[in-house]
């Protein structure tokens, strides 16, 4: 059987705990079905709930995310829209206010730029301004961050841009047990909710079980997960980048040193107790992201460790791992060292690390 | 060509569109999507659009277009050319109209100078547009969603918003129904179904849409939506948006254009080049339009009954285009004599009021006595005056409110923070003007 690095990664993870062949032979499901079967279940289960975007009804959406939604809840509840996210946004906005819990796609959140001011003023901060008159449950999402190969217009992460912003509550999630809780969780929640896909993690499956299945399985908004528990340092990503972390944890482990890979799942609110706790465990901490360093979420976590006095727990500086700070370059092997890769963040770990790399790496032997 | 002969032409056009239409409509099923229809011989079969082809090459000018004519009842000394068209609204209904017009009007003038007293800190005047918001509420239901651009106190007068809860809001103080999070003006009632006013230029209208478009989905639907805004704010891409999606979506919207001439000190000729914000509706964009006098509240009120029953009928939305003229400067931070002579503004604010035309109706129909206005305007100011004076003295809101409605459950980190200022304030209680916030 064909395994992907990730599976073998993800087992690996697993293995440092008992692992049974059931496990092993779990079922599967894509990030893409994840997000297609939490749609379906929250149709299916409040009439309010419905999803509108370009291309989302017939043609099953961009990423077909939205595959057999249409011919199943028909026009009322599917909706495609003309090419105005500006407009759409605001239509969405609209209909949530007057108690309809609309899902908003955007085909990338990119596109999402011409919206934003409807995200922002006309969604997150009303709730606020009309005295709690007026709220806004709606869900807002599509991918972010760098897709392949599509340049700087559709690559940009706006993790930090929108988690910037209070009356907004902003998710990004790995993998499917992520996708289908987390967004599920946005669905049902009051607030409107940014939620931050990613067009390359679509297609990878995950193992899952009848608890991640189950039509109400939730995962609480603001509450970090940690993949895989280490003691030598602490690497928190989000997204996309939480696959290089685990693959550069499989790579550090053969070093002898066990990074604790932490899973933010979610931007705003930031779990930060859960950073804090490993942080006084390991003592060292590397942030990881794909978007660009300034202002980025790596940035808002150096703060708040400062602020805490979990400070006084680091034996070293905190290192950011980040996009290279210039707008996505479009040739492949430009793109790819454009995003922090397996080895940067392997590299990061042991001069984090510094002299007890060394000494780790003496263990062993 | 005569305009009789373009006028038919045109109608002949319009006629043959709606024939396409009904086919089209016909024969598209649901889950099956077709670009084919049935339309007349001569009508070309393109997705795009259904038109006749023509062999004679001509640049279709805009003055080849007539005009969108304005549907007004009273002439500007109140009388009623067609007596059919007197809604026969009987004494009481005009003279609450009468009143309301007048208390928006005297109050106006009141919280103008107030600010100008420093006494608030901002405010913006409904001079010359009072028949527009009159003439429109009276003719909805209050369970009709309203949601404004930031110049329609009046149709909140008519609904029953009262003078203590504007100047609440325009203090900002303990009562205000908006906690003192937003500028004077920005009023907004759940009760009174009027959505809070939100400062961005045009949001509101993909936002009606979309609320329209809720209110449609619910079983047995009888209310509205209904959006106002300026012809200014007309130009934003939100406005193009509102109307296409109004249209594409079937929305029971009506998309109401208060025109009076200047987007602060851009006169509606620097606007646009159109004809006017009605012009858009029909070719622009396949919706019904009225285009009316918004200066004669009856016209107002007759062209609003017919466009709620209308939308409420089809599903379908209308363009409603009041034309009037802001008579007052855009805010208190504007002196609009900088851009505009005095004597313009005096035509439009003594024969052509809204006001003295309904005033002038009321003295034919007998209902009016002098002695009458100037007590209740003496009233008015009154009461104004004096709840000016409460509202100053009212406490500002507890300032723990600051950290609320962010959320709809308060966050840790501002449950915290909360904490933590009042324990600054409570260690730092003689540098804060405590007594001024309610404790």
């Amino acid at each position: 059987m064909l395994r992907s690095r990730l599976t073998q990664a993800a087992c690996a993870a697993q293995r440092a705990f008992s692992t049974t062949p059931k496990v092993l032979a779990a079922k599967q499901m894509t990030v893409r079905d994840a997000l297609n079967s939490a749609l379906d279940e929250e149709l299916s289960r409040d009439d309010r709930v419905f999803l509108l975007g370009e291309e989302v009804a017939q043609y099953d959406g961009a990423y077909k995310v939205s595959r057999g939604l249409w011919k199943k809840y028909g026009d009322k509840r599917i909706i495609d829209t003309p090419i105005t996210e500006m407009g759409f946004a605001g239509i969405a906005v609209g209909a949530a206010m007057a108690g309809l819990r609309p899902v908003c796609e955007f085909m990338t959140f990119n596109f999402a730029m011409q919206a934003i001011d409807h995200i922002i003023n006309s969604a997150a901060k009303t709730f606020y301004m009309s005295a709690g008159a007026v709220n806004v449950p709606i869900v807002f999402r599509g991918p972010n961050g760098a897709a392949s190969g599509v340049a700087a217009q559709h690559s940009q992460c706006f993790a930090a841009w929108y988690a910037h912003c209070p009356g907004l509550k902003v998710i990004s999630p790995y993998d499917t047990e992520d996708a289908r809780g987390l967004l599920k969780a946005a669905i049902r929640d009051p607030d409107p909710v940014v939620f931050l896909e990613n067009e390359l993690m679509y297609g990878t499956a995950f193992p899952v079980d009848d608890k991640i299945l189950d039509k109400d399985f939730l995962v609480p908004i603001g509450k970090a997960k940690i993949m895989r528990p280490g003691k030598d340092i602490t690497i928190v990503a989000h997204s996309k980048a939480v696959e290089t972390a685990l693959l550069a944890a499989a790579d550090l482990a053969k070093k002898g040193i066990e990074a604790e890979i932490i899973n933010l799942r979610s931007i705003r609110p930031l779990d930060t107790a859960t950073i804090f706790a490993s942080v006084r465990k390991t003592h060292h901490l590397i942030t990881l992201e794909n978007g660009w360093p300034q202002h980025g979420v790596g940035a808002e976590i150096c703060a708040r460790i400062m602020e805490d006095q979990t400070f006084f727990e680091l034996d070293a500086p905190v290192w950011r791992c980040c996009g290279v700070d210039v707008p996505m370059p479009y040739a492949k092997t430009l793109e790819a060292n454009a995003l922090p890769r397996v080895a940067d963040v392997a590299e990061a770990a042991l001069k984090v690390l510094g002299g007890k790399a060394g000494k780790a790496t003496a263990a062993l032997k | 060509m005569s305009f009789l002969r373009k006028s038919v032409k045109l109608l002949n056009a319009a006629a043959g569109r709606q024939q396409n239409l009904k086919a089209i409509v016909g024969s598209t099923l649901r889950h099956q999507r077709t670009y084919s229809s049935e339309p007349p011989n001569d009508y070309a079969n393109f997705p795009g659009a259904k038109a006749p082809f023509v062999s004679k090459l001509k640049l279709n000018m805009p003055e080849d277009y007539a005009p969108i004519p304005i549907y007004r009842v009273m002439d500007r000394d109140g009388f009623i050319a067609d007596e059919t068209q007197d809604p026969q609204l009987g004494r009481e209904v005009v003279e609450k109209m009468f009143r309301d017009m007048l208390l928006l009007n005297t109050m106006d003038k009141i919280l103008y100078e107030s600010q100008r007293q420093g006494r608030i800190s901002f405010y913006m005047t409904n001079f010359g547009e009072e028949a527009s918001h009159i003439g429109s509420a009276a003719a909805l239901e209050m369970r009709d969603l309203i949601y404004g651009q930031y110049r329609e106190a009046g149709v909140l007068v008519w609904r029953g918003f009262r003078i203590d809860q504007f100047i609440d809001q325009c203090y900002g103080n303990v009562d205000d129904l908006g906690r003192g999070k937003q500028m004077p003006v920005h009023y907004g009632s759940r009760e009174l179904n009027f959505v809070t006013i939100s400062s961005p230029l045009s949001t509101q209208m993909p936002q009606a849409v979309g609320a329209a478009y809720a209110m449609k989905m619910r079983p047995n639907n009888d209310a509205c939506v209904v959006c106002y805004f300026g012809e200014g704010a007309a130009s934003e891409g939100d406005a193009h948006a509102a109307f296409n999606f109004a249209a594409t979506l079937n929305c029971p919207v009506i998309l109401f254009c208060r025109n009076n001439g200047f987007a602060i000190s851009t006169p509606s000729h620097e606007q646009y080049r159109g004809d006017g914000i009605a012009g858009r509706g029909p070719m622009g964009y396949g919706i019904a339009t009225i285009r009316v006098d918004g200066t004669d509240v009856f016209a107002v009120y007759n062209a609003m009954k017919e466009a709620r029953e209308y939308v409420l009928r089809e599903n379908k939305p209308v363009v409603f285009e009041a034309l009037a003229y802001r008579v007052g400067h855009h805010s208190t931070s504007d002196d609009s004599t900088a851009y505009r002579s005095t004597e313009e503004i005096e035509v439009w604010n003594s024969v052509e009021h809204p006001i003295s035309k309904l005033k002038r109706y009321m003295v034919h129909k007998g209902w009016f006595d002098e002695a009458e206005e100037t007590a209740y305007i003496k009233e008015v100011r009154k009461k104004v005056l004096k709840q000016i004076a409460v509202s100053e003295k009212k406490l500002k809101p507890n300032w723990k409110e600051m950290f609320e409605g962010v959320y709809a459950e308060m966050p840790e980190h501002l449950v915290e923070q909360q904490r933590e200022l009042q324990e600054h304030i409570e260690a730092h209680k003689d540098s804060y003007p405590l007594k001024d916030f309610k404790q």
